[in-house]
């Protein structure tokens, strides 16, 4: 493998890695967040509890999140720095006010949070939950806009041989930017309520602490519901913007090759890239792909044909990505949907229970898909239709990055181990040994 | 202008990251030698614990004010110190989830295996922070294209060693001071004890690199030049003097303040040294990397000065407030009762 391809192999790790933490972080800071609320408000000590309990599994998540959050910092310069001096002038400057106005607020409250049970009054000890909460929010708001600012670069001029700053306003308010901050939102609140759901009915179903279980599962139950709901509402909205900010990843996203109107929708396909064609392509929904992207059955949707070979992204691996995130997307729903009906009398529904613990693993593998479909979608364009990624890599030799990959495989499957190790060991231990470690 | 001033938050960024995560990294560093026991481990480890992961978002931002304000310097640093970057990374990873980690098992070698890592990945980053910035003053071999040429070993050079031993040095009487303000009894003398031990070869070492400094480099003709910028090399001998005073008396948090401005002083020097250089180049001063051929532009550092000026006296009052909230003294007792690592 040549430099390129071991730096993107690097990043694909990195990436994936950092984002197997974030979402926890993302969901779980909000849920603690409203728990603590919920004690400072009626002085139920279930709820401090529960805090404790499930601030204590947030802890364990964010300290791998937050170490695997540095190597993003140092790669775009150490592995991508053609890329960095060309953009940076943009880029940079989003994770420099991610870094000032949000990291250093999360990073703070986190251990004021964690320090300051007694040395805190209770309406300020829940303001550090909610600062960490807010903050670990916010963060996630500027780094999107900076990957929002790859997929759809906006508000710059080519100037000095660089892209330049031109608007400000437009590069942080662009549509593509929200709709990815909130999808991205939408997909980390859906991961921290099933993990919640998982772990109160691994308990329930041992009938260990059951009134503090059901408790947490029925605030859950709601949760989850909410955001499985509004993640598919508003993932259509997603896909429909790509139709014009990025038309061959949405092509690639259906396999879908010939430019045209009323272009129907297969809900079975399997694409053959050699070809340029699907080897199998049957359940269609007559002009449904032109109604969705265009909200016009006669809408035109652009086919990867239109675009030299050497400007689409990798097809099947994109397609299957999205299609296996929609399944899940649905999944949810109907899972969501279940345990709120069923939340007040969810011990009667032991195989329901004994089958969530099994499902905290879905809603991760959803928002890795999603990334999938992000990244792998844009190529060839590492800032899609202005700098190709092979433009962007630094001037390095195979064995350096070779020895770094080598050590991010060995380092982080040491820490991705411990980390799940211990969320999964103190998950078991319930509240009481929860409270008795953080001493 | 705006890359001038740019430049002074720069090297401010990374001043005040040296301040405060070097006495983590000191710490770290002196974890076996000061520690008898699992108590005095426990009491090290929380004598940082509220504080070392907001100090770290010193380093982040400074990064991250070399990306947004001088694109072309972060590119052609990270990738040109491809090696050494990537071994800071990974030690500061493992020491950031050691602090996490290291109470959750109840086991000895499970302890010691996160202790191990807590100490490797607080000595490895204050020596490499130092070898790196001792080579930045001496110049890079960067040609005109910002190519680097050169290796690990290229840095590895004695003047660049004798920066690594400095910053370690410096950081470890740094980590050893906080100690004594943290902490009571005898944990706390024998930290002061150690400090003024090493504070002898923090001298030492020191004189030595300032007056290397003047061979090696071209800081002190630039500070000359402009000698209203001897204050600063004053302020870090003074600060260097002083921290022995202070110490001599038991005076621990004016020692540590004494550090502090040793700290801000040297790392101020070197960097009104560099002024324009944010990379001198040692191949062609031509093909140095300087504020104004590296800077983003006037829309960008005029939008970033705003932000800075906006949050970053806020986050300088959060930790503050932190500080303070947290300053009563750690003891065995006190990590036993309330909430610790």
């Amino acid at each position: 493998m040549d430099v390129l391809a071991l730096s993107r192999l690097q990043f694909a790790v990195a990436t994936y890695f950092h984002f197997l933490f974030v979402p926890l972080t993302l969901g779980l800071s909000m849920l603690v967040a409203l728990m603590e609320t919920q004690y400072v408000r009626t002085g139920d000590e279930d709820y401090k509890r529960m805090a404790k309990f499930w601030g204590k599994l947030f802890l364990i998540n964010f300290a791998v999140g937050v170490v695997t959050g540095l190597t993003l910092e140092f790669q775009f310069g150490t592995n991508w720095s053609r890329y960095s001096a060309y953009v940076g002038d943009i880029f940079g400057s989003l994770l420099a006010i991610e870094a000032t106005a949000a990291f250093f607020l999360e990073s703070t409250f986190i251990a004021v949070w964690h320090f300051g049970w007694e040395k805190l009054s209770k309406k300020a000890h829940v303001t550090a939950i909610w600062l960490v909460a807010i903050a670990s929010n916010l963060s996630a708001f500027w780094i999107l806009v900076a990957n929002a600012w790859m997929q759809h670069p906006t508000g710059f001029v080519l100037r000095n041989g660089r892209a330049e700053l031109a608007d400000f306003v437009a590069v942080i308010t662009q549509r593509f930017a929200i709709l990815e901050f909130i999808h991205t939102l939408g997909g980390a609140y859906l991961t921290a309520g099933f993990f919640v759901l998982g772990i109160s009915a691994w308990h329930l179903i041992r009938r260990h602490e059951t009134a503090f279980f059901k408790k947490s599962f029925r605030l859950a139950a709601a949760w989850t519901l909410i955001f499985a709901l509004f993640e598919i509402a508003q993932g259509h909205m997603n896909a429909e913007i790509l139709s014009t900010a990025q038309p061959t990843k949405l092509a690639a996203m259906e396999a879908h090759w010939e430019t045209g109107r009323h272009v129907p929708m297969h809900l079975l396909a399997w694409p053959d890239a050699a070809n340029e064609r699907n080897t199998v392509q049957s359940l269609s929904v007559p002009s449904g792909l032109s109604l969705l992207a265009t909200y016009s059955t006669g809408g035109e949707v652009k086919g990867l044909k239109d675009y030299p070979a050497s400007e689409r992204p990798p097809v099947l691996p994109v397609f299957l990505s999205f299609r296996a995130m929609v399944g899940l997307g649905m999944l949810f729903l109907a899972l969501g949907l279940w345990a709120f009906l069923k939340r007040h009398r969810i011990e009667e529904q032991p195989r329901f229970l004994k089958v969530l613990p099994w499902l905290i693993p879905l809603p991760y593998l959803a928002n890795e898909l999603g990334w999938t479909i992000a990244e792998l979608g844009r190529q060839p364009w590492i800032v899609y239709g202005l700098m190709k990624t092979s433009d962007a890599v630094s001037p390095l030799a195979t064995s350096q990055v070779g020895t770094s990959l080598a050590a991010f495989f060995l380092v982080y499957a040491l820490l991705g181990a411990v980390d799940f190790y211990l969320l999964f060991t103190f998950a078991r231990k319930g509240p009481d040994a929860a409270a008795a470690a953080a001493k | 202008m705006l890359e001038s001033i740019w430049f002074v938050i720069w090297g401010v960024a990374w001043a005040v990251y040296f301040m405060l995560d070097g006495f983590d990294l000191g710490l770290g560093t002196l974890f076996p030698f000061l520690a008898k026991d699992e108590t005095d481990k426990r009491i090290l480890v929380n004598a940082m614990g509220p504080f070392w992961d907001g100090n770290e978002v010193w380093l982040i931002t400074a990064g991250g004010v070399t990306f947004a304000a001088f694109p072309r310097a972060y590119a052609i640093m990270f990738s040109g110190l491809y090696t050494p970057l990537m071994l800071l990374l990974f030690a500061l990873i493992l020491r950031g989830v050691a602090f996490e980690f290291r109470g959750k098992v109840d086991s000895d070698r499970w302890r010691a295996t996160w202790d191990a890592c807590l100490v490797a990945g607080s000595f490895l980053p204050a020596l490499l922070l130092g070898v790196a910035f001792a080579n930045i003053f001496q110049g890079l071999p960067l040609d005109a294209a910002g190519l680097f040429h050169g290796n690990l070993l290229t840095l590895l050079n004695p003047y660049g060693l004798l920066g690594g031993a400095l910053f370690v040095l410096i950081f470890a009487v740094h980590g050893a001071l906080w100690l004594t303000t943290r902490t009571e009894g005898d944990l706390q003398a024998r930290a002061g004890r150690m400090a003024t031990t090493l504070w002898l070869m923090e001298a030492v070492v020191a004189v030595a690199f300032l007056v290397q400094t003047w061979f090696s480099t071209r800081l002190w003709q630039n500070v000359l030049a402009k000698p209203v910028l001897l204050a600063l090399p004053l302020l870090a001998v003074a600060g260097l003097l002083l921290t022995r005073v202070f110490a001599g008396k038991g005076a621990w948090w004016k020692a540590w303040f004494a550090s502090s401005a040793l700290i801000l002083g040297a790392v101020l020097f070197g960097v009104a040294g560099l002024f324009p250089d944010l990379l001198p180049s040692s191949l062609d001063p031509a093909a140095s990397v300087t504020a104004f051929n590296a800077a983003s532009s006037p829309l960008t550092l005029k939008i970033m000065l705003g932000v800075v000026l906006c949050f970053l006296p806020v986050v300088i009052g959060y930790q503050l407030w932190v500080y303070l909230t947290f300053r009563d003294a750690v003891t065995a007792e006190s990590i036993e009762r309330g909430p610790s690592y």
